[in-house]
């Protein structure tokens, strides 16, 4: 197999808290190949978001990771100096947020923002002509212009100079993905980037992130709580719960055939579109603290299949079928007993 | 609102062009904010007076405002039986016109007021964005600094540092700014504090900005709004003082024209020669409250939380 672009080997992130250690990524392995969609789904709190802003290194102090690695394209994140992680933040690694209209600077006119971006990380200089010809700073904006353009942007000319505010909601998220997008990254984090959108400007979203995806080569992390859009979009699909890589796997494959109790669970949230008025049937209880986790499975408590075994057991991913593996008691015993590695 | 389109704009226009029309659009809209709130206008316009007043002193008034002729000595203002027009505002104890005395020393009240309101704010400003962003043992210092300092009443500290380092002009420019700057400390750190927990802080750290570049380039254009309408109305307060302190003898000194040591120097005359200390004391009546009107209309348009209603 190619050298994958991103490999999280044993990510742990720990929040220290007046009660107790909160380990937001507890032991996570991912894997993502260039050109790859990974979709990561789970409640709030569970840790996705920690996961995204650990590959960046962005998480809040006292927050920090405390073990494992972060290989990107062969180099170990963890390792690197302040000063080189600043260069690959926005240009080989961007980032997309839920609320756009929070995360533009409300002061600065939207063109100029995502040229700001770009004059970051000296995209600018990458005129074809040499300086005395292209005027430098035109050609900053012929390429801001197109950047807009390409993420759907209608009369890009024309909102440029238009403030964050006077936005609308899908128009702002495209205008993120423009400032995401500016530097040709490699490898795209989209954090619930469709949460704050309504279902049409939603699926327009996610059509601007797949063309990205195809035409860039860009491969995508999508941290979302809705796993049917998940299914649909990405290649494949790891659901967490408590910090934990619960089930992994094809996207489709996941979908279809769920092993692991939480992931039935959360099919069984998503609403159904039908003539009969269908059931919803809510998973019971809630994610728990994750302060002073006990050992064993953290959805004991809300899992119909949970018995005293699954309190004293160490749950590892067992390989179940093509690539799909999942860490429930279920899979312990007996015929499919292999531990998961990367070799 | 509906998205501002400059249409037949050239398809590539030069970045300082473009911010020049920025400039020009929000001048454009200030002034038909401003024209909306009357009373804000109106203290505009005074303290534009006085400014241009004291600007151009030399070509208003004729006469010198430290040299006065003993023939002249305390003539009544030119409404007033004995008047004389040459001195429309009438003369002082030693006769010299008090209209010029009152342009120069605008010249000393503005300057003052302008010089420590700056200072304040580059300093003030400085440390409190410094302090706000990174917090950290740096923090608690200043912060109990400045506390220590906000304990004194201002008058009574700027009184015991002007009696400690002696007045003239730079030394009382230090005891204002020595104590001035806490004010907008503490505005810059608490709105630092608040603005670093928004989401746009954190995506521009993931845009790959450095912390220094993130304070100046991000989150200052936002506040620098309320700086500026802070330093309004601490302008008011810092002219007061001074003119507190000049009437005191610790601030200006003599000949030099000031409004408060002028009001002191009427004193004496005060119950046979009213204009002497009366008129100076206008001046600073009609500064200090325009330069206050003004700060609170400015609050009002560019605050954008007041806007929302």
């Amino acid at each position: 197999m190619a050298e994958p672009l991103l490999e999280l080997r044993n990510l742990t992130t720990v929040f220290p808290m007046r009660r107790g250690a909160v380990n937001a990524v507890s032991g996570v392995n991912l894997r993502v190949q260039p050109g790859e969609i990974l979709g990561i789904v789970g409640e709030s709190g569970c840790g996705k978001s920690s996961v995204l802003l650990s590959i960046l290194r962005l998480i809040r102090q006292p927050g920090h990771i405390a073990a494992g690695n972060i290989f990107f394209k062969g180099r170990d994140l963890r390792r690197l100096p302040q000063k080189k992680m600043r260069a690959i933040r926005g240009n080989e690694i961007s980032m997309i947020f839920q609320d756009p209209l929070s995360t533009l600077n409300p002061v600065f006119p939207v063109g100029e923002q995502i040229r700001e971006a770009m004059r970051l990380h000296g995209i600018a200089n990458a005129s074809p002509l040499p300086w005395p010809l292209a005027g430098r700073r035109s050609h900053e904006k012929q390429r801001v212009l197109d950047v807009m353009a390409e993420v759907g942007i209608p009369a890009p000319e024309a909102r440029y100079r238009a403030y964050p505010h006077e936005f609308s909601g899908g128009m702002q998220q495209r205008a993120l993905i423009a400032i995401a997008l500016v530097c040709e990254p490699t490898l795209l984090l989209a954090d619930e980037p469709t949460t704050a959108l309504d279902v049409t400007i939603q699926a327009q979203i996610m059509e601007v992130m797949r063309r990205v995806n195809r035409e860039h080569g860009a491969g995508i992390i999508l941290v979302t709580h809705n796993l049917g859009l998940a299914a649909e979009f990405c290649d494949n699909i790891a659901v967490m719960y408590a910090g934990r890589i619960v089930e992994r796997g094809p996207a489709q494959q996941v979908v279809d055939n769920p092993q692991h109790p939480y992931t039935r669970g959360l099919l069984a949230c998503l609403p159904q579109i039908s003539r009969q008025r269908s059931r919803i049937d809510p998973i019971p209880g809630e994610v728990p603290d994750l302060a002073g986790l006990p050992p064993g499975c953290a959805f004991i408590p809300r899992c119909s299949l949970a018995r005293d075994a699954c309190n004293s057991v160490d749950l590892r991913l067992r390989s179940l079928q093509a690539n799909q593996y999942a860490r429930c008691i279920l899979y312990e015993d007996g015929v499919r007993y292999t531990v998961e590695e990367f070799s | 609102m509906s998205v501002t389109s400059p249409t037949g704009a050239p398809a590539i226009a030069g970045r300082r062009q473009a911010r020049l029309e920025l400039w020009q659009r929000n001048a454009r809209r200030f002034l038909a904010e401003l024209g909306r709130q009357p009373i804000a206008l109106l203290g505009g316009l005074v303290v534009l007076a006085f400014i241009l007043a004291a600007v151009f002193a030399p070509y208003i008034t004729a006469h010198d405002p430290e040299l006065g002729s003993l023939r002249q000595r305390l003539i009544p203002p030119v409404w007033q039986q004995g008047g004389a027009a040459e001195f429309p505002l009438g003369t002082d104890g030693q006769g010299r016109d008090l209209l010029t005395r009152i342009i120069y020393g605008a010249r000393i009240s503005l300057l003052v007021g302008f010089l420590t309101v700056a200072i304040s704010i580059i300093a003030g400003a400085g440390l409190g964005a410094v302090a706000g962003y990174y917090r950290g043992w740096l923090d608690t210092v200043l912060s109990r600094f400045a506390d220590l300092l906000m304990a004194f009443p201002f008058l009574i500290f700027a009184i015991a540092m002007m009696a400690f380092i002696g007045p003239g002009f730079a030394n009382l420019i230090l005891a204002l700014t020595f104590k001035g700057w806490v004010e907008f400390y503490r505005l810059v750190r608490g709105d630092i504090m608040s603005e670093k927990t928004r989401e746009y802080v954190e995506a521009a750290r993931a845009l790959g900005r450095s912390h220094p570049t993130i304070i100046v380039a991000e989150i200052l254009p936002n506040i620098v709004q309320s700086i500026f309408v802070v330093g309004t109305l601490r302008m008011g307060f810092f002219i007061v003082t001074e003119a507190s302190l000049s009437f005191l003898g610790l601030g200006i000194q003599p000949p030099t024209p000031a409004w408060g040591s002028m009001v002191a120097a009427g004193r004496d005359v005060m119950l046979t020669h009213w204009w002497v200390a009366t008129l100076p004391g206008l001046a600073i009546v009609l500064l200090v409250p325009a330069l206050n009107i003004f700060g609170e209309g400015l609050r009002d348009i560019l605050d954008p939380r007041l806007k929302v209603q």
